[in-house]
């Protein structure tokens, strides 16, 4: 875990209510395709990587910010780092990723992508977000599953 | 219109299977993956099935596989930065040096050349000293990032890397002072160049890369006809064909058959297409035209592609799915 607190004094937001569930999302028998909203449930608890809250109440992701293509198995995320300098981002969009990679059914081909002009490296991060290779390989290393793992973890 | 009939899919690693390599004779073929075990798989009757699974030799993802020249060895390179060498089952020799994962290797033509890549940014160039002794020949920092692929020419001691830098360069032994040095560097991709492959001679290049396109490449040597200009006296290689608008997601691998001049390529959106040159094809102006898609050729991404070094028209492909596929073309 990181050490040195980059952003201090981060805004924080409300969090939006609880989804309600429609009877035919029940009905097993009627065809229920992902949507936005199930999306952005997947993802707004995972933990900010420096402070003891989650993406959502930062604003790192926002369910105007996620796309959906049940049909075309596409899901698109940006996310969008509280400050331009933060060097968390890459943790940040990783613990995303993953977080669902391990949701989905394997068919969604995932796209995290910082929120276009809210980053300074964002070209580079959104480069290491989409190269599956090296995330396979940070996957790997123990250290840094623990840490994505914390992150990705919802609080009790 | 060409077609992709699906022959065989075969199941037994568990998880992502990233490199699937023919051995020379065509006749077998060994399968490695994030279960950190290689499969050699051989054909009896009409079934394939493992014959021998080599694990053990690494500690993590083995990225790829490939077979020197002669058949008799297999070398693997692994995330675990270690690149080995197997010979009739056994673990030969473990070659080490790079900082973190080994993405490539490959063997010279005449199997007295190894080479590797790192993501340490560097390409390693090995002799093969004897049955297990391995020395490094040249430690080439040329790229400014992770690199992806190495691939020797099929007829000379030219190696090619392709990189996260968006580049491919050549290396080839200095005649003066018999050092490795990169000869040429390949600009035009606008993102990474997962892989690459010569055509038969040798004399061109197919790219495939994280932009969705494919390039071929020609090689222009010093007074050539065309009046390419070749300032330093070596060989220069242009881009002179993009293939875009095919493929709607990165094209991790791409191979180039030495028998049909057929070009395969293996892609995220889950598809394997095949090109061909058309007959009016013009040798510094060639176009390509796709021949067939298989769209969904995997349920997931197709990591490799490759060509029947013997069989003309037998594909071999693998992917995230778990699943080998082995495909025969009717043109």
């Amino acid at each position: 875990m990181p050490t040195e607190i980059e952003n201090l004094n981060p805004s924080v937001y409300g969090k939006i209510k609880e989804r309600v569930i429609t009877a035919n999302e029940e009905d097993e028998s009627v065809a229920d395709p992902f949507d936005k909203r199930e999306i952005f449930d997947l993802i707004r608890n995972i933990n900010d990587p420096e402070h003891p809250l989650t993406l959502e109440e930062l604003h790192v992701v926002q369910e105007e910010l996620i796309s959906i293509s049940d049909k075309q198995n596409k899901v698109h995320i940006n996310f969008t780092p509280t400050i331009p300098h933060c060097s968390m981002a890459t943790l940040i969009g990783l613990s995303i990723r993953v977080k669902l990679l391990r949701s989905l059914p394997p068919r969604f081909k995932v796209t995290v992508e910082i929120t276009p002009g809210t980053h300074a490296s964002e070209f580079a991060v959104n480069k290491q977000l989409a190269d599956k290779e090296r995330v396979a390989a940070a996957l790997e290393n123990k250290h840094l599953a623990e840490v994505i793992n914390q992150c990705i973890s919802a609080r009790s | 219109m060409g077609r992709l009939i699906l022959e065989h899919t075969l199941q037994g690693h568990k998880g992502r299977i990233w490199g699937v390599a023919w051995h020379p004779k065509g006749n077998s073929f060994a399968s490695c993956g994030e279960d950190k075990a290689i499969r050699v798989w051989s054909l009896s009757g009409n079934t394939w099935s493992t014959k021998t699974i080599l694990s053990d030799g690494h500690k993590r993802t083995i990225r790829e596989v490939q077979w020197s020249p002669c058949g008799e060895y297999l070398a693997s390179a692994s995330f675990d930065a270690t690149t080995a060498i197997w010979s009739k089952h056994e673990c030969n020799a473990t070659l080490e040096g790079h900082e973190n994962e080994v993405k490539s290797v490959s063997w010279s033509r005449s199997g007295g050349l190894l080479a590797t890549c790192s993501r340490d940014k560097s390409v390693w160039i090995w002799e093969v000293a004897g049955d297990d002794e391995f020395e490094c020949a040249a430690v080439l920092n040329a790229h400014s990032q992770d690199v992806k692929r190495v691939v020797w020419h099929p007829k000379l001691e030219i190696l090619a890397s392709a990189s996260y830098d968006n580049t491919i360069k050549m290396f080839a032994e200095s005649a003066l002072d018999s050092d490795w040095d990169c000869t040429a560097t390949l600009s035009s991709h606008t993102s990474t160049v997962w892989s690459i492959d010569f055509d038969a001679d040798g004399d061109r290049l197919v790219s495939c890369s994280d932009d969705a396109t494919l390039k071929i490449w020609r090689a222009y040597h010093p007074g050539n006809d065309a009046g390419i200009a070749t300032p330093d006296k070596t060989t220069v290689w242009k881009c002179v064909c993009t293939l875009s608008g095919q493929h709607s997601r990165a094209i991790y691998d791409v191979s180039w058959c030495k028998l049909t001049g057929l070009i395969a390529s293996a892609c995220g959106d889950d598809g394997i297409r095949i090109f061909k040159e058309t007959s009016d094809s013009k040798r510094d102006e060639p176009t390509f035209e796709m021949l067939t898609a298989e769209e969904s050729a995997h349920e997931q991404d197709v990591n490799a592609v490759e060509w029947n070094p013997v069989t003309a028209g037998q594909l071999i492909s693998c992917s995230d799915d778990g699943t080998i596929k082995i495909w025969k073309l009717i043109e």
